[in-house]
């Protein structure tokens, strides 16, 4: 292929990605002076940042005035289990409140205390109610107001546009490449810098709350244009996501349930959470009903209710109660909040939630317990970024959101991931703008050959006849996922899942889709599955080398956590010959005096 | 608990297409867009459709269900018998790509063209205070997927291709509405309501309202107020008259 | 050439709609009513005659402020002496224009009558469209004056209802079945007039700041709540006028006696 008949534009910035990083990192880059694109899979404001439901974690003091960036920054570290990348929790404490104000200068519209300030709300892991939000929807408030500051800057956007490959000058970004979906023409775009905000992974599990396009794309990307992953084996399991109507499994029921006071039980009806307590989170935890009701009135005399510890716990918690035979009908248990809360109360904070039952399973939430269980949610996992920029280890590579590792340690808290989306969007956006400054006398050069490879790859799938059908490669890469790398994992099964893999990527050689390039699905996802095996053996190899429970990582065989593997990373990278190489990584160490913040007072 | 269940399915581009026959094995508690997506993995794995988050929550998966203006996943079977036919086809009112999935750049070039918000400074803390029932009316309209189903539904321009340039349809009303009853806006966009997005074209028969996936009362809580916010502004001597005579609109009119 | 959903660039489909359901029933439904309500009140109004029984005066004709009216009905003089043609005619012209540039008449008669569109989804006839933005549609933007007009109509109406509660020699505590009709009449004429789009505006709709305008605030929540069963009350109101004009023409040409209360 020829340049005169590719498609080419060139930019200073290029955000792969339009979800709330790469939105937010757009606006950031545009602002510094870059000339910005994004490009997306999907169409603007569809982006998986819409579901996000409960709100963003700030530290404003607006509902508790004791609040500030170190109780933030202290919850953010436990609820990693202290693997967190200390500088990423520190600078997200400090910069998520003026990032959330941002937004309302933006024209968001957030709930209200009773001064007028925005409300904010209580969840798991979060010492204060310091969540940001609009009902249950805050997702998408956030994505609409970024999209509609995006539009107002006039930000050009390549919509429906999926890049294959990133490009190199030697060791530097050069630029990306990659294929309208409508029509099936490739695009090539030069640019200096590159800001990956691709989201997760969590397509590559059956029951996921993750819509088609978190496929791994950029840690994939990154990988391949020579990148580092750490810590992919910390995949975060949502304790609730609908089991009802099978069509929906996966589907997230927001944490925020139980943040206004539902509670979890079990088909003894007994709130079982209490048994499930870990040591580590006994101090601030309550032990009995009356005092975890008590909290949600009076939460300076008392302790937090089991329902809402970090996600990972509760994930586990429930996990356990449905293995042991006390589940719901459906293999979940039971959410109940029509109970506890007024009809009225439920329809005004958690309006998504209660139409999403009405319309998807036909449960009234307001009259009866809702049937919830574990689902894929999020990887803590990501490319290895530097805390203060968002850039990789490739000159010219960023990555922002959930993409980018290091942040959350083994587990995320809700609501810090719209806050992670925002604070490490903005950074990225404005340092790769700033990249693209300091080397405009350096500009670089894209190779034809690269070009050319990248273009064949793409159109293999059409070369061959009665070969793999990538739909049927994508449901048994998912049942692998599943079964063997899910909530639990033993030595056996991980060891049986990177052999599975390993078949199943020799089998993606061969797939064979119909029809032409013209929006074809099926060629879509052929050209989507090489990542999404991509990703998952970098979750099964980092899940059989992490010999400990951590987080988001619960080894059967190894159900402690190990002191020995606290401040270790594990650092995936692509090796000479295209073989996935891991390493052990000494974590950063934090300084002294946020050392002290978590020393028995 | 499956059954066989008949569908037609548009098929084809902007040079020609037809409803397509298909017969797919369903379950219990399925929507529509499990339907489709089973034809894809068996029957059809070049059907085009978009589709993202499968939850009501991000409007990607807009198309016409008997002729209804409707989210696929939303959509569900236990709607319809098992003896009947589903047809499905892409949205009407808007260019055909291929298959289900039409281009609806008409929405985002209309988006383009609608003034952002203008807020007015921030309080000396550099926070912002509106109340909780100042903000309520907007927040109905932010709660908006962009599905655009109530564009595809208005006949002003799905029946009239020639009112696309001058009219930016209930969506957008919802956006003109949202921003002139929020409390800190600086701009007066009443005149753009009428000169720029044609708020005058709309008849206020009310499909907009009948089809939106998140019950946001389209026409009598955004279009007709914003119709009367515009009435004041063009129409009514003694509202005009009122505030200029007491200053009490301070905005500049764009 | 082939516009609208038939046009070159939109998916090929043969029929204006695919809607399986009795779509045109509504549509239908309410032409034939409004037709039906058209062809009475027409009659009713130019006929100029029966429309009084002492102590009940028919909806159509009040206020009768002309020479000509029946005696005992004009209980506002006669302002009006010289008109000729029936008294009904000067009077019918505000409630009829606030129910015509009523935001849900609009749209009831724009579906039924215009068949633009006759139904959601369901391709309209019409190859050119230009909304309400030329004459004489434009003038739809006038509602809220008849708004203020048919305020004025409903308080004189009521005050037909008081006067209701005299006998026909002008005694009071009177109630027949005429009383309970026109009672109400003008409870469901006062719950469309207050329900009404325009209302909600006038009422508080336009501020932007609730917060600073509490008892507006109050005002136009209320306003709202019966705003949501607007086609309600429109249609309610509807019947109701018809049947209390019908009832009176029954008593004045004696077809029928008021059976009283007390």
């Amino acid at each position: 292929m020829s340049t005169s008949e590719l498609e080419t534009h060139a930019y200073d910035v290029v955000v792969i990605g339009a979800g709330g990083a790469g939105l937010r990192a757009a606006i950031a880059s545009h602002e510094s002076g870059a000339r910005t694109a994004i490009v997306c899979k999907s169409l603007l404001g569809k982006a998986h940042t819409v579901m996000a439901e409960g709100g963003i974690a700030a530290a404003m003091g607006n509902v508790w005035p004791d609040d500030n960036w170190r109780v933030h920054f202290r919850d953010t570290m436990r609820g990693g289990k202290m693997l967190n990348h200390w500088r990423m929790a520190q600078l997200h404490a400090q910069e998520a409140p003026d990032r959330v104000l941002e937004l309302e200068e933006w024209g968001a519209l957030f709930d209200r205390t009773k001064d007028g300030l925005i409300s904010q709300r209580d969840f798991g892991g979060h010492r204060y109610a310091r969540l940001a939000h609009v009902g249950d929807r805050t997702g998408l408030e956030m994505i609409r107001t970024l999209q509609q500051r995006a539009v107002a800057l006039g930000i050009d956007v390549f919509m429906e546009c999926t890049v294959t490959k990133l490009l190199k000058d030697v060791d530097r970004i050069a630029g990306a490449f990659g294929y309208w979906r409508d029509s099936g023409r490739f695009v090539m775009f030069e640019a200096p810098a590159v800001v990956l905000a691709t989201g997760g992974i969590g397509k590559s599990y059956r029951v996921t709350s993750n819509s088609w396009e978190y496929t791994g794309d950029g840690h994939a990307l990154a990988l391949d244009a020579g990148a580092s992953l750490v810590n992919m084996e910390f995949v975060q399991f949502h304790p609730t996501g609908m089991v009802w109507p099978p069509s929906v499994r996966g589907i997230l029921v927001t944490e925020s349930v139980r943040g206004d006071g539902g509670v979890l039980r079990n088909s003894e009806g007994k709130r079982f959470m209490f048994d499930y307590i870990p040591e580590f989170f006994k101090g601030e935890t309550a032990d009995s009903e009356a005092e975890a009701d008590r909290w949600y009135e009076d939460k300076k005399n008392n302790r937090r209710p089991p329902e809402l510890l970090p996600r990972d716990e509760v994930a586990r918690a429930i996990n356990s109660e449905i293995k042991a035979g006390r589940g719901s009908p459906h293999d979940g248990i039971f959410l109940d909040i029509a109970s506890r809360r007024d009809a009225a109360f439920i329809q005004r904070r958690l309006p998504s939630m209660y139409h999403q039952f009405k319309e998807l399973a036909d449960v009234d939430i307001t009259a009866e317990a809702m049937e919830i269980g574990p689902t894929c949610h999020y990887v803590m996992g990501g490319v290895e970024v530097d805390p203060d920029t968002g850039v990789s280890v490739v000159p010219g590579l960023y990555a922002a959101g959930e993409v980018a590792g290091g942040m959350h340690g083994s587990n995320r808290l809700g609501g810090n991931s719209l806050s992670d989306l925002l604070v490490f969007g903005r950074r990225a956006g404005l340092h790769a703008g700033y990249f693209a400054y300091r080397h405009r006398r350096r500009p670089v050069r894209v190779h034809q050959q690269q070009v050319n490879a990248a273009a064949e790859a793409a159109v293999a799938p059409f070369a061959q006849d009665g070969g793999e059908n990538p739909y049927t490669l994508q449901r048994e890469l998912q049942e692998v996922m599943q079964e063997l790398v899910g909530i639990i994992r033993t030595e056996d099964e991980l060891t049986e899942s990177l052999r599975k893999l390993a078949d199943l990527r020799r089998r993606a050689g061969e797939l064979s889709v119909e029809g032409h390039r013209q929006y074809n699905p099926g060629w879509h996802l052929a050209l989507d599955l090489p990542n999404m095996l991509t990703v998952s053996e970098c979750i099964a190899m980092a899940a059989l080398e992490r010999t400990e429970s951590r987080g988001g990582h619960t080894r059967e065989d190894f159900p402690g956590t190990d002191e020995s593997w606290g401040g270790i990373n594990l650092i995936l990278t692509n090796d000479a010959g295209g073989e996935l190489s891991l390493q052990r990584q000494d974590l950063p160490r934090m300084p002294d005096e946020l050392h002290e913040l978590f020393e028995v007072k | 608990m499956g059954y066989p269940l008949s569908m037609r399915l548009w098929r084809g581009d902007r040079d020609g297409g037809a409803l397509q026959d298909f017969t797919v094995e369903v379950e219990e508690g399925e929507v529509v867009l499990d339907a489709i997506h089973r034809v894809q993995a068996t029957q059809a794995g070049d059907l085009a459709v978009r589709w993202n988050c499968k939850a009501g929550k991000c409007g990607s998966c807009s198309a016409e269900i008997n002729g209804r203006s409707r989210l696929m996943c939303m959509t569900r079977l236990s709607d319809f018998g098992h003896e009947d036919v589903i047809t499905v086809t892409p949205l009407r009112a808007f260019p055909v790509v291929r298959d289900l999935v039409t281009d609806v750049s008409y929405n985002y070039v209309k988006a383009r063209e609608l003034p952002a918000f203008a807020p007015t400074p921030p309080d000396a803390d550099g926070k912002r205070r509106m109340m909780q029932q100042d903000v309520e009316r907007g927040q109905e309209f932010r709660k908006c997927i962009e599905c655009f189903l109530c564009q595809n539904t208005c006949h002003v321009i799905r029946d009239h291709e020639e009112n696309k340039p001058a009219f930016a349809g209930p969506r957008f009303f919802l956006r003109y509405a949202e921003l002139d009853m929020h409390p800190l806006d600086t701009h007066d966009r009443r005149e753009l309501a009428q000169s720029a997005a044609g708020i005058g074209l709309c008849n206020i028969t009310k499909c907009c309202t009948e089809v939106c996936p998140e019950n946001i009362k389209i026409t009598d809580n955004a279009i007709i107020p914003m119709k009367e916010r515009v009435v004041d502004r063009k129409y009514d001597p003694l509202v005009w008259l009122g505030t200029k005579i007491r200053r009490r609109d301070d905005r500049t009119e764009l | 050439m082939a516009t609208g959903v038939f046009g070159p660039e939109r998916a090929s489909v043969e029929a204006r709609t695919l809607r399986p359901d009795r779509w045109w029933l509504p549509p239908l439904t309410t032409f034939v009513v409004f037709a039906a309500f058209i062809v009475y009140s027409t009659w009713r109004a130019f006929s100029g005659d029966d429309y009084y029984a002492a102590p009940y005066i028919s909806p159509f004709y009040s206020p009768c402020l002309t020479d000509n009216c029946v005696e005992g009905s004009n209980d506002f003089g006669s302002p009006i002496g010289w008109w000729g043609l029936s008294p009904a005619l000067i009077i019918l012209i505000f409630p009829l224009g606030f129910r015509l540039s009523c935001y849900y008449y609009r749209k009831a008669y724009y579906r039924a009558f215009w068949l633009s569109p006759p139904a959601c989804s369901v391709a309209e006839p019409h190859s050119k469209y230009t909304g309400e933005t030329r004459f004489p549609l434009i003038f739809q933007n006038i509602h809220r004056w008849f708004l203020y007009a048919a305020a004025v109509v409903a308080l004189i109406l009521t005050y037909d209802v008081v006067l209701a509660f005299r006998d026909e020699n002008e005694d009071w505590g009177h109630m027949g079945l005429g009383t309970v009709i026109l009672l109400a009449n003008v409870v469901l004429i006062w719950l469309y007039t207050l329900s009404c789009h325009s209302c909600r505006h006038v009422i508080g709709g336009r501020l932007r700041n609730f917060s600073r305008h509490p008892v507006r605030y109050k005002a136009w929540t209320l306003v709202s709540r019966l705003n949501r069963n607007h086609p309600q009350w429109a249609w309610l109101s509807l019947f109701s006028v018809a049947l209390a004009d019908f009832y009176v023409y029954l008593l004045a040409t004696g077809a029928f006696d008021d059976p009283r209360f007390f």
